[in-house]
């Protein structure tokens, strides 16, 4: 009883997909989606540290390490490096070269400030005994703001190959893109300092 | 030509909104991290207990104030999906980070006390 039936078709189906605009380039999605996950391990970092910020094993605590003068500055760095960033990105929009790189290397020097200076207060943290091996607080602090840290330096990196490569290519809609990119990265380290001072040095002080 | 001009309109006016939002983040954001640290460095406040909450309400504030003017999230670009994925990112970090730290905090107080007090031993 099975019948083979054919449906004689006098033209092939088309399928017509919903018009949908999409951008030039999925990259910048792409990057927010990175951006947001980058987010979900500072998120364990800080669960981590806000979980064991009171073992300190007989060690230092906030109080004893922490040098707020110096957070305050190295926060100005930061604050002031993402508000330079800014000045870059109409003269980038607008394809203005120079600006452009003027900006991005005073924002890379703002970078190198903060970093310079947080090398300088670990190694006076390690050299008070105040090491990560010390205690659960110090290692979920160095752990969390050496990975901060770690990020700026990339940063840095990425404001270097950008420098030079804007002077060979201009700005290209690639090179807008990578300008673009980096800002968001650059913002968003911004974002997680905010957090890294207000939880870890400011109310670690006060609590 | 008439959809090329619009776009080109749009996206002037757009710039030009970002950048008046880009000066008022910055000097908002500039103000937002100066208070904390003054109230903290200073002794502004005689009562030291209602500085806690608001260090973190001005935190929390200069967030949503970087977020909004610096990243520029809105309900628009990439048709909703930056905001869509902000928001589940948000969802997962308050869970992870409060979640972890009101379990943990309920298992340390109902430890057995230890030598030296609960919290100030090894990790547990």
């Amino acid at each position: 009883m099975t019948q083979h039936v054919t449906i004689a078709r006098e033209e092939p189906v088309i399928w017509h997909l919903a018009e949908e605009e999409h951008p030039a380039s999925p990259t910048g999605l792409g990057f927010w989606i990175y951006l947001m996950s980058d987010a979900l391990i500072f998120a364990s970092l800080f669960a981590m540290f806000g979980v064991v910020s009171t073992a300190f094993a007989g060690g230092p605590g906030p109080r004893q390490i922490f040098d707020l003068p110096l957070v305050a500055l190295n926060t100005a760095f930061l604050l002031a490096s993402s508000i330079t960033f800014g000045q870059a990105i109409p003269h980038m929009e607008a394809g203005r070269v120079g600006p452009t790189r003027f900006w991005l290397a005073i924002t890379g020097l703002l970078g190198a400030a903060f970093v310079g200076v947080e090398l300088y207060e670990f190694s006076h943290m390690i050299a008070e005994g105040a090491g990560p091996d010390r205690s659960a607080f110090l290692s979920s602090f160095f752990a969390l703001v050496g990975t901060h840290g770690a990020h700026v330096t990339v940063g840095l990196i990425w404001i270097a190959t950008l420098l030079i490569q804007l002077g060979s290519q201009g700005l290209s809609e690639a090179m807008k893109r990578r300008v673009m990119c980096l800002s968001m990265f650059w913002h968003f380290l911004d974002i997680i300092w905010i957090g890294v001072f207000t939880f870890v040095y400011l109310y670690g002080v006060i609590r | 030509m008439s959809t090329s001009s619009h776009h080109a309109v749009a996206s002037h006016s757009a710039s030009h909104g970002s950048r008046a939002a880009y000066r008022a983040g910055s000097i908002l954001s500039i103000v937002l991290t100066a208070i904390p640290f003054l109230l903290v460095m200073t002794n502004v406040l005689p009562d030291r207990g209602i500085i806690a909450p608001m260090i973190f309400a001005l935190g929390f504030i200069q967030i949503v104030v970087h977020v909004l003017c610096f990243l520029h999230l809105d309900t628009r670009s990439e048709g909703g999906w930056t905001l869509l994925a902000f928001l589940f990112t948000t969802i997962i970090v308050v869970l992870t980070i409060a979640g972890s730290i009101w379990v943990m905090y309920h298992l340390n107080a109902n430890m057995m006390p230890m030598p030296g007090g609960p919290m100030d031993g090894s990790v547990h």
